[in-house]
């Protein structure tokens, strides 16, 4: 590896209102090299990142891009310095096509009349460089939230940069798209670009970094040689103790029967889904993208009204075509995407909070009851221990993590029997995941049904009584605690496994 | 070469018909009955060239309406912006002793300028666009009826009459302004880096800035753009009517919006053509024609009016939703 120093940001500084997110930070990046970003959720890795992107500029510091001192100024300053970012977020319009997203703002055109027939041959390069074999006319909105990641991948690649950055990439990717995307860093390392990379998959760091920065409440805490740590190592650093244990996990006897699901379909993703959950168990659920996981879940939350089939809750069966049908009986969900599904970002922590339980504030007081509220809104922030300056935050103002903490508490709120968890933990840092493992825990011994949707088959393996792999729309397994491994789980996922299990 | 480019010309006609499917058939079915309830009198030459030129000015306001709404915004200040260009065109010729010609421009560099102010403040501030294009409408109004007193402002001048009388053979000249307009804003949004930048900032202002996109330049063309099709529009309205009129273009906003709508341009932004609200400009043009042609007052156009918006929206959500 070459000392060639692509990057150095010093002594940065940021504040928000309310937050101070980054205290003096320092980063420095080699060409050649992957370096990863660590830290928990609201440590401010976005936020560097950003002041990198032209998105937020730095109160204090010093950014040297190849040598040259320079605060990037806007996006397109920052782009002009050969650096291309792959954001947290999804930033990819719906309605424009796969091409048309990846040239959005470097368009390829004469005198303003775009060449679309040279954006598409280039995308679809870009593309089939990833494995990807989409069509580059595709409208975004029609692509699946993995796919949509690609895409945004195919897009930061197809800019001659050389500083790359990667917030949390991976989040949404499989195994299999992750190795692609592995093997297409090597090949741009060896070309001498020099990429941030960011996740909180431990593992991930392991097999693609070289050097690990890690940060803490928005300070800098540290820069390790990969090669040279430890897992427990890194995990110290970031949370500033040590975490003895990730899975909380108490064997409960099963009560009665919660919810029984007969044959649920509902085309195309539901092709025949049986299966029960009973009181204190946590079922995983476990599959492929698109195995349609989410999709039952829809159905059992009544977002999808037009299965067929037979759901009894408490033996009894039941008519959910909607979700306040749904939460008449009991059931909670906790749903995949936090962001679209799960909060009104514009408004404030507080108000997310209580969202779900409005009718029990209001009811028989038309001006609410505002005390309720605010033991609601108090008890839970503590709870959950969601890092928020005060309830009045914004809730897009919070990091990924706290964000999930307050979806999961506004379903808390509601004391559900049975709480279905659609990929709980997605971009989710150690610490809080183990947070969230613990209510689990808890929640299962006070007799809650848990259905936990997850595509983390170590989270999956870990945490649940028994796991329904998913193929195709169908069940192709229900797997005991003792049968469970990741071979196996995955070849009944891919559909290589052998005969349906008993029930 | 050539049939590879007949080709693409070929699929770009059958997506247009596939995508305006709805809303072909309901002007198809539209036309239909009249042939039969008119006695022909809707198909004759007159007619139908009559119905071109009442829709032109609506479709120009519509057009820059429809790049405002893909924004993600509205421009409720073009029938205002209309009214106080065309009395300010006539006002400078009567009363500053102005060529036509200078004060054609005059006038409508005015209201292009409010655009600009519009767009100006919706692009450097968070007002909403409803807001601002709110307030512009009442100032705009209200300086037409200052700057004029309230009165009509007659011009009977011939060089000025022509611009909104003239025939170029069969045609008349505003038939031709908003054929070229229709021609320009097709290809300023399909074709070019601006129109795909107005897709992408109502789509996703985020992943707009995000990608380098000049979001707040973008909202300023686009609002500048309107001012100056409904600046234009009120000069060509008012040298027809040989008279400045401080009273013109009252709602005309509304029917540019029924219209941006009926083509099936979405109000939440990001989506939205202009081929599709040359359609809803034609389907509410020929409505009131053929209202007119039927004998029922201009009331009954309204009513009808609002439930052809209410039944084409919906058949058009039913369309998405079945995808
Ligand atoms: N625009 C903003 N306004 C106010 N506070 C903000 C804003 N953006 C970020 N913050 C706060 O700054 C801190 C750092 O956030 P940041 O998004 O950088 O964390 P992160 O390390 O990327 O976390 P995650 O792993 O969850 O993505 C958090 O406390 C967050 O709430
Ligand atoms: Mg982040």
């Amino acid at each position: 590896m070459s000392d060639n120093i692509l990057l150095e940001m010093k002594h940065i500084h940021k504040k928000f209102p309310g937050v101070y997110a980054l205290k003096d930070v320092n980063f420095e990046l080699r060409a050649g090299e992957v370096h990863a970003l660590l830290g928990e959720n609201g440590a401010g890795k976005s936020t560097l990142i950003k002041c990198l992107a032209g998105i937020y500029i730095p109160e204090e510091g010093e950014v040297i891009v190849k040598g040259q001192s320079h605060i990037m100024k806007s996006v397109a300053d920052s782009q002009a310095h050969g650096i291309s970012v792959i954001h947290q977020e999804l930033c990819l319009v719906p309605y424009l096509s796969i091409a048309e997203n990846m040239f959005l703002g470097r368009e390829r055109n004469i005198a303003g009349v775009i060449k679309r027939g040279q954006e598409n041959e280039e995308a679809k390069k870009m593309l089939s460089r990833l494995g990807l074999d989409f069509d580059p006319n595709t409208l975004i909105k029609d692509l699946s939230i993995a796919q949509q990641q690609m895409v945004e991948i195919a897009k930061a690649l197809s800019v001659k940069a050389d500083i790359l950055v990667m917030d949390e990439p991976t989040a949404s990717l499989t195994d299999k798209e992750t190795e692609v995307l592995f093997e297409t860093m090597r090949q741009l390392k060896a070309e001498g670009i020099g990429i941030i990379y960011i996740s909180h998959r431990m593992s991930e760091l392991f097999a693609i970094t070289d050097r690990v920065t890690i940060m803490r409440d928005g300070q800098y805490v540290g820069t390790v040689n990969t090669r040279e740590t430890t897992n427990d190592q890194l995990i110290a650093m970031m949370v500033g103790r040590e975490l003895t244990q990730l899975y909380f996990k108490d064997e409960v006897k099963p009560g009665k029967v919660v919810i029984e699901v007969k044959d649920l379909v509902s085309p195309p993703f539901v092709n025949g889904v049986s299966f029960a959950v009973r009181e204190g168990e946590i079922v995983g659920m476990s599959g492929l993208v698109g195995a349609g996981r989410s999709e039952t879940a829809h159905c059992i939350f009544g977002i999808d009204g037009n299965y067929t089939g037979q759901i009894l809750i408490d033996g009894k069966p039941v008519h959910i075509r909607s979700v306040r049908q749904a939460m008449q009986n009991g059931i909670a969900m906790v749903p995949e995407n936090r962001k679209e599904e799960g909060l009104v970002l514009i408004n404030s922590v507080g108000y997310n909070l209580t969202l779900t339980v409005l009718h029990e504030i209001f009811r028989g007081r038309p001006l609410g009851n505002s005390r309720m509220e605010n033991d609601t809104i108090t008890r839970y922030i503590q709870e959950l221990a969601i890092k928020t300056p005060s309830a009045e935050q914004l809730a897009e103002n919070l990091s990924g993590g706290n964000q999930q903490k307050i979806v999961i508490a506004k379903w808390l709120a509601t004391k559900p029997k049975l709480l279905i968890l659609d990929e709980p933990t997605r971009g989710v840092d150690v610490g809080a995941r183990a947070e969230i493992y613990g209510f689990m825990n808890e929640l299962a011994k006070q007799g809650v049904a848990i259905l936990m949707i997850s595509s983390d088959l170590p989270e999956v393996i870990n945490m649940s009584d028994r796991v329904l792999v998913m193929h195709e729309g169908k069940i192709t397994a229900n797997l005991g605690k003792n049968e469970l491994s990741q071979e196996i789980i995955m070849s009944f996922a891919t559909g290589t496994g052998g005969k349906v299990n008993a029930a | 070469m050539p049939l590879d480019n007949t080709l693409k010309a070929q699929n770009g006609f059958v997506r247009y018909f596939k995508e305006n499917m709805g809303t072909l058939i309901g002007l198809l079915i539209m036309c239909v009955i009249l042939s039969f309830t008119t006695n022909g009198v809707f198909y004759s030459q007159r007619n139908l060239v009559n119905v071109l030129r009442q829709v032109s000015s609506n479709a120009c306001l519509a057009f820059g309406m429809t790049f405002a709404i893909i924004t993600g915004g509205i421009d409720l200040s073009v029938g205002s912006i209309l009214a106080l260009s065309g009395t300010l065109s006539a006002g400078f010729i009567v009363n500053s002793g102005f060529s036509v010609q200078q004060a054609v421009i005059a006038a409508i560099v005015i209201g292009t300028c409010l655009g600009l102010f519009n767009g100006f403040v919706i692009a450097k501030t968070t007002i909403p666009p409803f807001i601002v294009t709110l307030a512009m409408m009442q100032i705009a109004r209200g300086a037409a009826y200052i700057y004029s007193n309230g009165q009509p402002i007659r011009a009977m001048i011939p060089e000025y009459q022509v611009i909104g009388t003239g025939y170029l053979g069969p045609i008349p000249y505003p038939v031709i302004y908003m054929a070229v307009f229709l021609i320009i804003c097709v290809v300023l949004l399909s074709k070019t880096r601006f129109g795909r930048h107005v897709y992408a900032v109502g789509g996703n202002d985020k992943a707009a800035i995000f990608s380098g996109v000049n979001v707040a330049r973008t909202k300023m063309l686009v609002y500048t753009m309107s001012g100056f099709l409904a600046a234009f529009t009120g000069v060509v309205l008012c040298a027809r009517m040989a008279s400045g009129q401080p009273t013109a273009g009252q709602s005309f906003e509304m029917d540019a919006i029924a219209a941006t709508v009926l083509g099936g341009t979405s109000m939440s932004g990001g989506v939205g053509k202009i081929g599709s609200t040359m359609i809803g400009v034609l389907i509410i043009g020929v409505l009131n024609n053929g209202l007119n042609l039927l004998g029922l007052n201009s009331f009954w156009q309204q009513i009808a009016k609002g439930i052809v918006i209410l039944l084409a929206v919906y058949v058009d959500m039913l369309k998405k939703r079945r995808k």
